[in-house]
């Protein structure tokens, strides 16, 4: 962003001053993730550079804390990766059949009641975690799925459709419906018409939207601290602990990998996003 | 022209009126089937429960279940002297049948909670009913403990007797009914819960002004950059936004920490002394610092999608009137984006006032919120019905700025990423 050469002097001050804070609040956002990278690989126990790592010594790094993460003694990071991953998968299957399946009937013009039942759908996104785990606690206990993996697989399909509801009926919102009618007028049926016509197109909402839930179900700590017993810990819940009883390397090599796989969810969900708005005709 | 005559028929001889009416009528089902599963599947498991908690939260039946005969015996009584034998009989039967299913002990404990002093006189009529003669109950069960004939402990009984209390609610509030039945404030230094919501409240504000404050340039930025700079920055907006929201609390946790990295960075350019390091975490600081910046994506996705609509010719037409670019920036820029600023403080704000798992390891003692006392009620006290009771109470609270938040931006309206 040059700046025209008849640039007062005080504006001038004042723009670089603008892309001073710019920068100050980019890193304040980034840079915290990128500390746990380099602690990640440190040879010692502390959580903090040695004198090693600031010299650039390559004793003071070590590969140690990986190696406990996938080897260590009654390691708890394996069955969490275990659970936490069946869980998560279950739990996007279930939103996103629910969520487009609502999503579709939300977005024909002939829905009655609208308004009310979109703030229905999309509450859970909004009521705070914590009341939201205290309702959902009390549901499975009466039912008897607390400390079950159908017990958190439900709970997560609860928190994790609005996301696919509301990134279904926005690109449904672009839709043009005379397609299907056309397929329609073709003799085809409508479940057809849906497999062939309208999935196509709306693919890349229902699956931002299941990446959405699959992230919401992977990360949730609070309802599953209500939920869980010792048989389906999950890897937000290994790191709770952790980081309450004491800050151990391995949590930051557990988070450094966790990183990598929110860094390519990111990736993918950004290239399905650009994709959905070019198919739509929409030009930024 | 009647309309009979000239009503308008489809080829199979119904009238087009009716036929479209049936098809409007068939969309319509369609429509709502398709909602239907989500929706039943939402009421069972979700809006039913937050109902359940609603009745936990003034349930209060268990003493009205334990003491049936009293309470009967007891409507005909004034509560101003000691009641009549009758009411005394009741008593002693109802006590039997507790003893006899050793339920006494959790009579004590809940007519405990309404008057201080039960426990001990309670225990002390189960000793001496085993040997009670029949008739005149009244001056036997008197003749137990002093107290069994004050006035005061058998109103306290009888305020027992409703089987719904609003008395959670009161204690969410630091307040209780007193023996008048008047509601008044506890003391003045066991007013815990007030100050909790009061600093749920601070923290929340100040949280939603600061990224508000350090939101506004930077999606202003992402929104005038020409397009291949700004998507590279934007990922840095949306890398921390798709990051586990543990694995952000634990970097914060390393870098504010005593011995963490910008305490060393303080000590090495000699802000502070290496033996006075400031204690980051585990206070309000913490909270603070952890929390803006993991709510900042928040604010600054709605933000940059308003500003991305507001054409670069408006400030240009704003300055070529006349004004200088800060009054061109105030009368014609700033007032375009309040609609995102109104977005992107709501959401931070809903959000920022029910953290939990940050406070929770950042936060020490000063910097927790409503929703830790919550869990804590859940887990260590069990007090469900009190946790039902706060949890609503803020739950009131969001919905209430979700309803502004609906009708000021609507809520299909919402966008992600």
């Amino acid at each position: 962003m040059a700046l025209p050469k008849h640039t007062e002097l005080h504006y001038r001050i004042w723009h670089y001053f603008y892309l001073a804070i710019c920068t100050a609040v980019f890193f304040f956002l980034v840079a915290p993730l990128f500390v746990i990278f380099p602690l990640s690989f440190n040879a010692e126990e502390f959580l903090s550079f040695s004198d090693g790592m600031k010299s650039l010594d390559p004793d003071a790094f070590s590969l140690r804390w990986y190696k406990d993460m996938i080897y260590g003694t009654k390691n708890p990071w394996g069955l969490a990766a275990k659970n936490s991953f069946i869980i998560a998968i279950f739990a996007t299957i279930g939103s996103v059949l629910l969520g487009t399946v609502a999503a579709l009937g939300l977005s024909s013009r002939h829905m009655p009641y609208k308004g009310i039942i979109m703030a229905v759908l999309i509450s859970p996104m909004i009521v705070p975690l914590i009341i939201s785990g205290v309702a959902i606690f009390f549901f499975m206990a009466k039912s008897g799925l607390a400390a079950t993996h159908t017990g958190i697989v439900l709970a997560h399909i609860i928190l994790g459709t609005p996301f696919v509801v509301i990134t279904v009926t926005a690109t449904l919102s672009g839709f043009d419906h005379s397609v299907t009618r056309a397929a329609a007028s073709l003799g085809s049926n409508p479940v057809n018409t849906f497999m062939k016509i309208t999935l196509p197109l709306i693919l890349p909402g229902v699956i931002s939207g299941g990446l959405f839930a699959f992230v919401t179900s992977f990360d949730e700590v609070v309802v599953v601290l209500f939920l869980a017993g010792l048989e389906n810990t999950t890897i937000p819940i290994q790191m709770w602990t952790g980081l309450r009883e004491q800050l151990s390397p391995t949590i930051l090599a557990v988070a450094t990998c966790l990183i990598i796989l929110s860094t390519l969810i990111l990736v993918t969900a950004e290239l399905l996003r650009r994709r959905s708005e070019r198919l739509r005709g929409i030009n930024r | 022209m009647s309309s009979e005559t000239n009503q308008i028929l489809t080829t199979d001889g119904i009238p087009l009126e009716v036929s479209l009416k049936k098809a409007e009528r068939r969309n319509k089902i369609k429509a709502f089937l398709l909602v239907a599963p989500l929706l039943l599947f939402l009421l069972i498991t979700y809006v039913f429960p937050i109902g359940d908690m609603l009745m936990r939260s003034i349930d209060d039946k268990m003493v009205t279940e334990m003491l049936p005969k009293t309470f009967k015996a007891m409507e005909k009584w004034d509560g101003k002297e000691l009641p009549e034998e009758e009411v005394f009989k009741a008593f002693y039967l109802d006590f039997r049948q507790l003893v006899d299913e050793k339920r006494e002990g959790k009579l004590s404990t809940q007519l405990n909670y309404t008057k201080n002093g039960f426990k001990s006189i309670i225990k002390k009529l189960r000793r001496k009913s085993k040997s009670f003669e029949e008739g005149n109950y009244k001056e036997q069960i008197m003749a137990v403990h002093k107290r069994w004939a004050d006035v005061e402990y058998w109103k306290a009984i009888k305020r027992r007797a409703p089987a719904i209390t609003g008395q959670k609610y009161l204690k969410g509030m630091d307040m209780y009914k007193n023996e008048s039945g008047e509601i008044v404030s506890v003391a003045e230094d066991r007013r815990i819960h007030r100050i909790l919501w009061l600093r749920t409240l601070e923290i929340a504000f100040f949280v939603t002004l600061f990224c508000f404050l350090m939101a506004y340039p930077i999606a202003h930025l992402l929104a005038t950059l020409p397009m291949k700079y700004s998507n590279l920055l934007m990922i840095c907006v949306l890398l921390p936004f798709w990051t586990s929201l543990l694995v952000r609390t634990a970097s914060w946790m390393i870098l504010l920490q005593q011995q963490g990295v910008v305490n060393d960075f303080f000590v090495w350019i000699g802000l502070v002394a290496d033996n006075a390091r400031p204690e980051m975490m585990y206070n309000k600081t913490g909270t603070y610092v952890a929390m803006t910046q993991i709510l900042l994506p928040f604010m600054v996705l709605p933000l940059y999608s308003v500003m991305k609509t507001i054409s670069p010719s408006l400030m240009r037409a704003g300055k070529s009137l006349g004004g200088t670019p800060i009054v061109a920036f105030w009368k014609v820029y700033f007032p375009l984006t309040i609609p995102g600023i109104g977005a992107g403080c709501l959401l931070c704000f809903i959000l920022a006032i029910g953290y939990y798992i940050t406070p929770a390891l950042v936060g020490g003692a000063s910097g927790t919120l409503i929703s830790n006392q919550i869990a804590f009620h859940m887990k260590s006290t069990l007090d469900w019905s009190f946790a039902s009771a706060m949890g609503l109470m803020l739950l009131t609270g969001v919905l209430a700025i979700y309803w502004v938040y609906n009708k000021l931006v609507g809520i299909d309206n919402i966008k992600l990423g």
